[in-house]
């Protein structure tokens, strides 16, 4: 982790950066905004460990905890809202058995997201995984998806 | 274009990227080579990948030109390109069946392309495309033959008004901005799209970046700038991608940096990527942001054109804005003026979605009327439904119902019926759709990413949506819609930015038409187009 660290404060250094766009490298780097790392940059540049959390906890693009290994991320832009978004989270979070407050599922393969809106409105409802842009997608297209992958990494782990 | 030429342009706007554009293009270079027509022609015959096409709903659309003729393919994959090479390309015979009819035509007839005249036409990756077509003329009429006074002099006269969705003057900001003294001055670009259900500036930036930074460059002139940001949206890397490539192009050929057009003017753009805040749309929240602090909106105690960034002036426009200066510069203020109304000069790009037949990427000339919006351009209803409303201007606007289908599109008549233009989204919703839904959609989406500095829109909206929750759920009060309307007031006009000032629009606009079906939900607990679902708390 070190050697990352290193990194991101020679970038700091040489692109006269700031807290967000430290935070940037490190959410790019790890996945996820580890404590050590914010602790190891507060330290180096001395500004309060507070400030970095501040900034991280009001932008949408940081996380505080690890993304599990595919991340879904379904749009819920208002022409996405209009045709059912929220139904395909309801189905989505309970086909990956996902309890109330938990994003990411216990066995770390699946981390469900929003995203206000993606601008591809026109082949809403839109849902992306692992960055890829899948449009019109319906709840039974989606299911067929995650059982891809799930076997994928089933045949990985073997 | 040379006999026996061929081109070949797929749409790689944002949703021609989804819809495979790139293993299109692969295919078509593949069956190309595979035909013998790369050796045969060579560099005559050639794939470009290009901006937004427009009608996203027939996506993947793929333009073949022929010796000048053109074909226009819909819904292609990746496994029809064989056959459209052999047919077509080698035998001269165009798949009738698998080219566009006449709704694409009709699409296009009330449509107006002046920011998106590039947009589809050149590869937005290739600075000499961009100049081929006149590109970087106007910057250098503008730098060499031109007084700062003259173009915000252009400007003013075109009448263009902020496409950002407040519509001040931009000639007006212009001349704020080169009427105070500083060594140091800031020009930015603001393409934080924040509003769901909006692709615009995503369109145009993908589609046209060289056209925002000749915007950029000759605002800079103008108000004797040396230094612009393009502030973009993190959920855009590819905007991010094609912007930063135009930008290194353009220092390559001399059109940024020092010295331009040998004038001695220099201008530097650097890109600075959002985080992910709906807030940092406004522009003071935006410029806290590239400072790289919590994206928070200040007191407008100053204009951001005495200070802004760093508590420099500096001049902020939205991305459709300085995509229309070019143009403007070229052909003058008053032919833009001319093309829209007396008081909303030009054109305004829409993203039209939602319950309408022919999605996508619209441009018209302000003063269309909403009606030929919807039915001429949008070709009317999916599924033959009954048109409700259309939401314009996201989370800060309104509905507007079937009685004023009528009204003309500039910023003073949507405000008049309690909606705003905004940066350009248009939902149309049908008769499947509950407005309180949506009002409650909107909320949730304000109170969320509301910044939490002033306590009007705070709490304000939290409480507003604890009252659209109890009335989606079958547990409100009478006088629940009167306390909406109050609160709603109160937050308008005490909170501290846009974001909060706009906040209870979406609700306010839905008691103002639809008030019988907010009583549904509270006198009736029934929601007359089936979508709450209600249960007792």
């Amino acid at each position: 982790m070190e050697e990352a660290l290193k990194r991101i404060l020679q970038n700091y250094y040489n692109k006269k950066g700031n807290i967000v766009t430290i935070l940037q490298d490190i959410e790019n780097t790890f996945g996820y905004i580890p404590e050590e790392a914010v602790n190891w940059f507060s330290k180096k540049i001395n500004i309060p460990a507070s400030r970095f959390f501040g900034i991280a906890t009001f932008y949408g693009q940081f996380h505080l905890k690890p993304h599990g290994k595919n991340v879904i991320t379904v749009c819920t832009g208002t022409t996405c809202h209009v045709k059912g978004s929220k139904g395909l989270i309801s189905i989505l979070r309970k086909r990956l058995n996902l309890h109330d407050g938990e994003d990411t599922t216990r066995d770390g393969k699946f981390t469900i997201e929003h995203v206000a809106c993606e601008g591809t409105c026109s082949m809403a409802p839109v849902v992306l995984i692992n960055g890829k842009v899948y449009g019109k997608i319906s709840a039974n297209k989606l299911s067929k998806k995650i059982k891809i992958i799930e076997k994928k990494s089933d045949d990985e782990a073997r | 274009m040379r006999q026996g030429d061929i081109k070949i342009k797929v749409c790689m706007g944002p949703s021609g990227i989804a819809s495979g554009g790139a293993d299109v293009i692969e295919a078509f270079k593949k069956e190309l080579n595979i035909a013998g027509i790369k050796a045969k022609i060579g560099d005559r015959c050639s794939v470009h990948k290009v901006g937004c096409l427009g009608l996203c709903a027939k996506d993947l659309l793929v333009e073949v030109i022929i010796d000048g003729k053109k074909s226009i393919y819909e819904n292609i994959k990746p496994n029809q390109v064989p056959r459209i090479v052999k047919e077509h390309i080698v035998k001269g015979n165009p798949l009738t069946r698998w080219t566009v009819g006449e709704e694409y035509y009709n699409f296009h007839r009330k449509q107006l392309r002046v920011v998106l005249s590039n947009c589809g036409e050149i590869d937005p990756e290739d600075i000499n495309a961009y100049i081929a077509v006149g590109g970087y003329e106007a910057a250098r009429r503008a730098l060499t033959s031109m007084s700062p006074e003259e173009i915000v002099e252009i400007v003013q006269d075109s009448g263009l008004r902020g496409r950002g969705g407040a519509g001040f003057p931009t000639g007006l900001k212009w001349e704020l901005g080169l009427k105070i003294a500083s060594d140091v001055k800031y020009v930015i670009c603001n393409g934080d799209e924040g509003d769901p259900g909006a692709f615009m500036d995503r369109a145009v930036m993908e589609g046209d970046p060289h056209s925002v930074i000749e915007g950029m460059i000759i605002c800079a002139r103008a108000v004797g700038s040396r230094e612009g940001y393009i502030y973009v949206r993190a959920e855009y890397p590819m905007a991010v991608k094609r912007l930063q490539i135009a930008i290194d192009q353009c220092y390559g050929a001399g059109l940024l940096g020092k010295n331009l057009f040998g004038t001695g003017f220099d201008f530097d753009i650097k890109i600075y990527q959002g985080a992910g805040a709906f807030v940092c749309g406004e522009a003071t929240a935006l410029m806290r942001s590239i400072e790289g602090k919590r994206g928070m909106p200040r007191p407008k105690i100053w204009r951001s054109s005495e200070k802004g960034l760093w508590d420099r002036p500096t001049v902020l426009n939205n991305v459709e804005t300085f995509a229309n200066i070019p143009k403007i510069i070229l052909r003058g203020g008053k032919w833009y003026r001319n093309l829209g109304t007396e008081k909303s000069g030009g054109t305004k790009v829409f993203s039209l979605t939602g319950k309408v037949k022919n999605s996508g990427l619209i441009e018209v000339p302000l003063g269309i009327s909403l009606r030929e919006i919807i039915y001429d351009i949008g070709g009317g209803i999916e599924g033959n439904r009954t048109f409700k409303a259309v939401q314009t201007g996201g989370p800060s606007g309104g509905c507007i119902p079937a009685e004023f289908l009528d009204i003309e599109v500039d910023y003073e008549s949507l405000a008049l019926v309690g909606s705003i233009m905004g940066s350009g989204g248009m939902v149309v919703l049908d008769e499947t759709d509950c407005m309180v839904d949506l009002a409650k959609f909107f909320l949730e989406f304000t109170e969320a990413e509301s910044c939490g500095k002033c306590i009007p829109c705070r709490i304000g909206t939290k409480r507003m949506l604890e009252i659209v929750n109890r009335i989606v759920s079958g547990n409100s009060k009478e006088g629940d819609i009167e306390l909406l309307e109050e609160l709603g007031q109160y937050i308008r006009a005490t909170s501290l930015c846009g974001l909060g000032m706009t906040a209870p629009n979406p609700v306010l606009s839905t008691i103002r038409y639809f008030r019988n079906e907010y009583e549904a939900h509270i006198k009736e607990k029934k929601c007359p187009a089936n979508i709450c679902k209600f249960k007792a708390i």
